[in-house]
């Protein structure tokens, strides 16, 4: 049965973090004398913290264990209700009047995505602007981990609730302690996210501009406050942020190593250059297919490079309107929006590594066609890889093609065209943002259906969180498998 | 502290296990990716799966910034190759598990010595140790000796009809005439450290802290300490069951083993020329009667099944033999035999992660008081510990009395110049005395940790 003390243990804290979180929009509404957002602000952190902490203090669990299955529920209602509760101040302040609308923003945020339902963003006040942001922020490294990173935490099971909300086929450790991991993670997240806001400013960009698209890039998220997204920056900012979008779609592993100087691991990586490898040979294809519409090559590669990017990261920015591209440019960026980011980094989709996995078990597979009697290991990072790993990757490859078809599916019911209807599906499951068409990146979510709202934002969660977590959480009998023989309690 | 356990078997894991809840960082090395995964799964450690023996592994699991590596695989020879190399490449202390008999007698120091070794552990030798103590006093659940060998703590049970059932403590040393302190008491699974007014009653188990002479006489006044055990039959011809041998017939013990496998018959024949070896199956029940179980003054079961130990130990406790020791591999194991009735258990991976813990402890603070022994007593719920003072010690030649001590922790003694002390209020401590601290499941490193 499921240890569901702990669970609540875990979600009281959460609610609590989130409180403290709703602190930095509230200080932004408060530089910015935004009054009715202020309020929205200060109401959530009290409904959140009151919640938390009655959770906390009446909560006292008979063990501290927890297995995989409490850290796939742990992990899924944990996100669940930080949406649920983060989506209020946006509809408190009024600024997203619909409540089912200011979910799908908050969750839109939380994983990363990007997709809005807003047609005039620059409508919206500061605080909420910069709480959207911040969500990307938020939610890209995950908000258990932040958790883990900061309150003593007690055994070394909470391992499960890593493996649970950090994204990737496998999920290594940096150093011995669990805590000592998600602080270091946190640590280089930070400097990075600091960093980027310190290029922009000196590129001339206002600092609250800086700080939003900094923390939205951080979270390869997207959410820009302009209604041409990043379009009207100048290429030194569009280059900036095409470095950081760069930078933090990579295995964030890469960046420890470097500082602990083992360079020699960090140049043996092969999910950093096929990535690499193949970021470039798109943006090449998509610098000479547009080559026309700019005429001149500056311009066009960095358009090119700032879509692939953005696309390839999950983050969803665009400097250009793509929708206005030739056929080639949309559909390479459409295939990008599968393959992801590099495991261990904030971006979403399939990943790298699991492209690169399967594509080899499948070469393996057709060698074998060939010789039947042969005996071939999958080898990936100089390494074997076993087959239980093979078989997992290959069950989520399914689990997530099937997500794709069905949402795509259940979309197909509101009167929009397919490839509004194709590219919104798979752009939620990925997490990427701006499809095509109509939801493109000049459009928003705004014409769907209140139905097709929920299920892109479900979508959206079964894309951040890599489905399992929430499929096994929504299962009736991870929740109530007891015997049907009645135990005498021990004296 | 950095540690890295090379070898997660039965040993290894507990290790790794109570390393881990000491705080250390460990890092753990196998090459069964199963093994390592079950291990991540519950505890806070990184692994790294390969070759202990593979410079580039001990690389990538941090052997050069390593403050301790431990190497316990199943093979002597891997471990001591491991140590080696970790000492190589930087790491600053090495221990490595040395099990076989012949690397034990003759060449343990000259091995020591050129692999450049903190220590050898050798668990077998270990259990056999802590089973003669026992067999020494057989009243005793347990007990372990302080430097000098002289000052013990032991843990009795209080029986039924017990003479020490109902007295207050404050009453108990004018009453046996001994020089002893009740240290810690165990009752319905609940640690206390009890003050003079506490009232002792029947079925607690009790902690003595005191020299050995003192002790015994406390014994014989309390009736429970009958003759020395001089007939011992041990079931499983192991090493353990070797060494244990070996001790008991240096002390004029009677050995009777009885060993199913007829050439480690031949060979423990040879090896103990003065143990009588029975070739047959323990398991037998009208074998070990015809061996004599009925005049056995101890029965030790040592075989490499847990459930057969338990079970025949069962047996032999139902033939009224007045020892029962019962060894056992398996924690969740040694909770049932408890159940079953059976108080003495051993088990060899506790002896020897609580070897490690204390180790590292020792490692932990070079300067400052140092632990110089610790041990686990009262079914692992309280702690003693021996600290060796320093120069730097604040308090000493301070009387204890003023002295502002934490909750739940004594002073069981103090061992100045081979002489012990019992101390009361008017005591001091001073530098190069070893003072024991006996403390409810505290995690103390220094001498200073017990003062508020």
């Amino acid at each position: 049965m499921m240890n569901r003390r702990m669970i609540l243990i875990r979600i009281g804290q959460m609610l609590i973090l989130e409180s403290i979180l709703l602190l930095l929009p509230l200080i932004v509404s408060l530089i910015y004398q935004e009054w009715s957002s202020l309020t929205a602000f200060a109401e959530t952190m009290g409904i959140t913290a009151v919640l938390g902490i009655l959770t906390i203090l009446l909560i006292k669990p008979h063990s501290q264990v927890i297995y995989a299955r409490e850290g796939f529920a742990i992990v899924s209602a944990a996100w669940i209700l930080l949406s649920l509760f983060g989506a209020l101040p946006f509809f408190i302040s009024g600024e997203i009047p619909n409540y089912i609308d200011a979910v799908f923003e908050t969750v839109s945020g939380f994983t990363t995505t990007g997709a809005t339902i807003l047609t005039d963003v620059e409508k919206m006040s500061h605080g909420m602007l910069f709480w959207r942001s911040f969500t990307h922020w938020i939610g890209g490294m995950g908000v258990l981990v932040l958790i883990m990173a900061i309150v003593p935490t007690d055994s070394g099971r909470s391992i499960h609730i890593m493996r649970a909300e950090m994204a990737g086929p496998v999920i290594g450790k940096l150093v011995p302690k669990l805590k000592d991991t998600a602080k270091i993670l946190y640590i280089l997240y930070l400097v990075l996210t600091v960093l980027q806001a310190i290029l922009l400013l000196l590129g001339g960009m206002p600092l609250f501009d800086s700080a939003v698209h900094a923390l939205g890039t951080a979270g390869t998220g997207g959410f820009g406050i302009k209604a041409d997204s990043i379009a009207s920056y100048s290429p030194y900012l569009q280059w900036v942020i095409i470095v950081f979008m760069y930078l933090f779609s990579l295995n964030f592993n890469l960046y420890y190593l470097l500082i602990l100087r083992k360079f020699v691991s960090v140049v043996k990586n092969t999910e950093l250059w096929v990535y690499t490898a193949i970021v470039f040979i798109s943006s090449a294809f998509i610098t000479y297919n547009i080559f026309p519409v700019y005429g001149n090559f500056h311009d066009s590669f960095r358009h090119a490079m700032f879509q692939v990017l953005s696309i390839s990261s999950t983050s969803g920015f665009s400097s250009a309107d793509f929708n206005t591209w030739p056929t080639l440019s949309k559909a390479i960026l459409f295939l990008l929006m599968f393959m992801g980011g590099c495991a261990g980094s904030t971006a979403g989709g399939l990943k790298m590594s699991r492209v690169m996995l399967l594509s080899k078990t499948v070469r393996r597979d057709i060698g074998h066609l060939l010789h039947p009697r042969s005996v071939s290991a999958v080898k990936f990072e100089g390494k074997t890889v076993d087959n239980n790993t093979i078989q997992s990757v290959s069950a989520y490859f399914v689990l997530y093609i099937f997500l794709n078809a069905c949402t795509f599916f259940i979309l197909s019911f509101e009167p929009f065209d397919m490839e509004t209807n194709l590219s919104a599906a798979v752009s939620c499951v990925n997490n990427v943002g701006p499809g095509f068409s109509v939801v493109g990146p000049m459009g928003s979510y705004e014409g769907y259906s209140d139905f097709s709202t929920v299920v892109l934002t479900v979508a959206m969660l079964f894309g951040r969180l890599e489905i399992y977590p929430l499929l096994l959480a929504l299962s009736p009998r991870s929740w109530f498998t007891r015997s049907n023989i009645h135990r005498r309690r021990p004296a | 502290m950095n540690i890295l356990v090379v070898g997660c078997g039965k040993i290894g894991s507990t290790i790794v296990a109570s390393l881990v809840e000491e705080g250390h960082n460990v890092m753990a090395v196998d090459n069964n990716p199963a093994v390592l995964e079950s291990i991540t799964n519950i505890y806070d450690v990184m692994t790294v799966c390969g070759s202990g023996t593979d410079c580039d592994i001990l690389a990538e699991a941090g052997a050069a910034d390593a403050e301790l590596v431990v190497a316990v695989t199943a093979s002597d020879e891997f471990n001591m190759l491991c140590c080696y190399l970790a000492k190589k490449m930087g790491a600053q202390h090495t221990i490595a598990r040395i099990r076989k008999p012949e690397y034990n007698i003759n060449s343990l120091s000259f091995l020591k010595q050129q692999l450049g070794l903190s220590l050898i552990i050798n668990p077998e030798m270990l259990a056999a140790k802590e089973i003669h103590n026992i067999i020494k006093v057989p009243s005793a659940l347990k007990i372990e000796s302080f430097s000098g060998r002289n000052f013990e703590i032991i843990e009795i049970m209080i029986g039924e009809g017990s003479p020490l059932h109902n007295i207050k403590l404050m009453d108990i040393r004018s009453k046996f005439k001994a020089k002893f302190l009740v240290s810690v008491v165990l009752r319905n699974n609940e640690v206390f450290i009890p003050d003079g007014h506490f009232v002792l009653r029947q079925g607690d188990k009790i902690g003595l802290t005191g020299e050995s002479g003192e002790i015994i006489k406390l014994l014989r006044a309390l009736g429970v300490e009958r003759k020395q055990a001089r007939n011992i039959m041990i079931l499983g011809g192991s090493s353990t069951a070797y060494y244990l041998s070996k001790l008991l017939i240096e002390t004029g013990h009677r050995v009777k083993i009885t060993e199913r496998s007829e050439s480690r018959c031949d060979e423990l024949s040879d090896l103990l020329p003065k143990a009588v070896i029975i070739n047959s199956d323990g398991a037998q029940q009208e074998v070990l009667e015809e061996e004599g179980l009925n005049t056995t003054d101890a029965f030790v079961a040592l075989t490499g099944m847990d459930e057969q130990n338990i079970l025949i130990s069962v047996f032999a406790r139902n033939k009224h033999v007045p020892k029962v020791i019962t060894k056992i591999n398996r924690p969740e194991l040694s909770e049932m035999a408890r159940n079953l009735g059976l108080d003495t258990v051993i088990s060899p991976k506790k002896i020897v992660s609580d070897i490690l813990v204390q180790y590292a402890r020792a490692l932990e603070n070079s300067l400052g008081s140092n632990v110089e022994t610790l041990y686990k007593i009262m079914d692992d719920k309280a702690e003693v510990m021996e600290f060796n003072v320093r120069a730097d010690f604040k308090y000493t030649n301070t009387p204890l009395k003023s002295l502002k001590f934490r909750p739940n922790l004594l002073i069981g003694g103090i061992i100045r110049n081979r002489k012990s002390i019992l101390p009361t209020g008017d005591d001091v401590i001073m530098v190069g005395d070893r003072v024991i601290v006996v403390s409810e499941s505290r995690r103390l490193n220094d001498l200073s940790d017990i003062l508020q």
